[in-house]
């Protein structure tokens, strides 16, 4: 009998500590499916964040390091700049990338570091208990938006593929999801586009995966991807918001 | 033969020589040369210059390079360096050798670009959260910047530990003849901790966070028996004139360099002064100045601030000796004469 799909090299053969319903198993996965098939596993050194990834060393089947809270794109752009021949990628969460970070993010972006960033955004910063996120959607209850956010209080939702996608250094900037099996399919050709971008040395891409975070939306699991498709893409319209590829 | 160089040239030309791989840096004054001066050189060699978009970013991109166990540093002045202690405490936690630089400038706040010592207690005692220390090296002339910076990484990568040059603007910005006189450092060897991708090996991870039960708390007894080891093997000083002193001067960096003109004019007016100078700030030499306080009765401690490394030389004493202090911060500087001044109220 033939094995036609097993669990990638790229993965431990670890349960995960993400809470039920979550997406970033599903993410974790779609990472190492590409990692092996692209045979990176053996030159890989990520970039973990701080927030419900922290613990990502822990899952993934090769080298990972710490960076402090926002600072991966400076992280990698230290390991990618002194070894350029490694594949570098950085999976970060919307508060770490577009709140605390958000400087290093435009920075690397902007000089057009070749190194592949993950952009995990499910609205909340999940990891402390669910407070308000750069990303969170106007009128969203959270921790810290008890009241709804309000564009008056608290600002509006930034599109962070939108901004960076003004800045000449950035290639490839591509908006995906994972709350059914077809966009999971969608979302894992796009990290494979990205990380393809890397190897051919074509400069800075980011995948931003619209993820569903049941227990801090307090939702069932199932109610979590109806929100995901019926309201948070509706204010974070999927598809590709930037190819240059063949242009670089 | 000997060049004349400023100091914080020289310093570039320690850390390349001892084989510096990537570089990676802010603007600001007084430390401007270093970058200017690696932006050139270090693409020239065919190494890693990035101007970062801020100092957290360029202490965390030092970070970044140093996983992968190749020499890594950057450099900046004091309001500079308050930034750069995240990264400087997330490095201490995961075990990084680099070095970090300070060209102190004055303070608190913005402060002003005059040399000063204001940041002794923020590069001896943390600086960052958490229980850590970094190896702290203080050079008094140009050819100790292009000796220390030289030495810096093998220290650094000995203990797993960041360096920190704790210099100033004043030995940054003067000029000086340095004999460049160590070997040029090639083909470094990739330590087994390092991150270099996970060839015919299993992963490896480096971290600071240790969240199992207990796993913190022995990570913090480890490194504290490492800063004992430290302490055992690696402090460094000078002393200068202190066989038949009555008063014995304590100053580092170039409050040392004035104090040693000041034992000289002192001697002159006939009053018996020695120095003694610590070559580092941690490891501190504790041991040596308590040594010295059951001979000698009379200290002084000189320093471009207003009182830091005065504490740790009263902790050295012990009540066994007193201990006095004579200072200025803010761009002050202390003169010779101000230093014989205070020497002949001494007694």
């Amino acid at each position: 009998m033939n094995k036609i799909l097993s669990k990638p090299e790229s993965l431990k053969d670890v349960s995960l500590s993400y809470c039920p319903g979550c997406g970033h198993g599903i993410i974790h996965r779609l990472i190492a499916e590409c990692v092996d098939e692209l045979h990176l596993r053996e030159k890989t050194i990520a970039v973990a964040p701080v927030g419900c990834a922290v613990f990502a060393y822990d899952y993934f089947n090769f080298d990972v390091t710490e960076a402090p809270h926002g600072r991966p794109p400076a992280v990698a752009t230290g390991i990618k700049r002194t070894n350029p021949d490694k594949f570098v990628f950085t999976y970060q969460g919307d508060g770490d990338i577009a709140a605390i970070g958000m400087s290093e993010t435009i920075h690397a972006a902007n000089r057009g570091e070749n190194i592949t960033v993950i952009f995990v955004n499910n609205a909340n910063y999940g990891m402390t208990g669910g407070q308000m996120a750069p990303t969170t959607l106007i009128g969203q209850i959270t921790q810290t938006t008890p009241f709804g956010r309000d564009p008056k209080r608290d600002g509006y939702p930034i599109k962070l593929c939108e901004l960076l996608a003004t800045l000449d250094g950035t290639t490839y900037l591509e908006r995906v999801s994972v709350f059914n099996p077809q966009n999971i399919i969608k979302a894992k050709k796009a990290i494979k586009k990205a990380f393809q971008c890397q190897i051919d040395e074509k400069g800075f891409s980011l995948i931003e995966v619209i993820s569903q975070c049941p227990v801090d939306w307090s939702m069932s699991p199932l109610e979590a991807i109806r929100w995901v498709e019926e309201v948070f893409i509706k204010s974070f319209p999927l598809g590709v918001i930037k190819d240059k590829i063949d242009e670089k | 033969m000997k060049k004349l160089v400023k100091g914080n040239i020289a310093l570039c030309e320690g850390a390349i020589a001892a084989g510096l791989k990537s570089y990676f840096g802010y603007p600001i004054t007084p430390q401007n040369e270093i970058p200017a001066y690696l932006s050139k050189k270090m693409i020239e060699l065919k190494r890693v210059f990035v101007q970062a978009e801020s100092e957290l970013a360029a202490a965390n991109m030092v970070l970044g390079a140093a996983v992968t166990g190749v020499r890594a540093m950057t450099s900046s002045s004091s309001p500079g360096i308050s930034l750069k202690q995240e990264a400087i405490s997330y490095m201490a936690g995961m075990e990084l050798p680099a070095l970090i630089v300070n060209v102190q400038r004055g303070g608190p706040g913005l402060g002003n670009i005059s040399g000063s010592q204001g940041d002794y207690f923020q590069s001896v005692k943390g600086g960052g959260h958490g229980d850590y220390k970094l190896i702290v090296l203080a050079p008094n002339c140009v050819q100790e910047m292009y000796e220390m910076a030289y030495d810096s990484f093998d220290l650094a990568e000995k203990y797993r530990i960041p360096v920190m040059i704790l210099t100033d603007g004043i030995i940054g910005q003067m000029m000086e003849p340095v004999d460049f006189n160590r070997p040029e450092r090639e083909k470094l060897l990739i330590p087994n901790w390092a991150l270099d991708g996970c060839k015919n090996r299993p992963p490896r991870s480096l971290k600071s966070l240790l969240m199992k039960d207990g796993d913190l708390e022995k990570h913090n007894f480890a490194l504290q028996e490492k800063y004992k080891t430290i302490s055992q093997n690696e402090v460094k000083y000078e002393t200068f004139e202190i066989s038949d002193a009555d008063i014995i001067i304590c100053a580092f960096g170039i409050a040392a360099r004035i104090s040693k003109s000041a034992v000289c004019l002192a001697r002159k007016n006939g009053i018996k002064v020695g120095l003694f100078r610590p070559l580092t700030l941690f490891p501190f030499p504790s041991k040596e100045i308590s040594e010295l306080s059951q001979r000698f009765k009379n200290f002084l401690s000189v320093e471009l601030n207003h009182g830091q490394m005065v504490e740790d030389v009263r902790l050295a004493v012990n009540g066994k000796a007193n201990v006095e202090f004579l200072g200025k911060a803010g761009g002050g500087i202390v003169t010779e004469l101000e230093i014989l001044d205070k020497l002949k109220n001494f007694l």
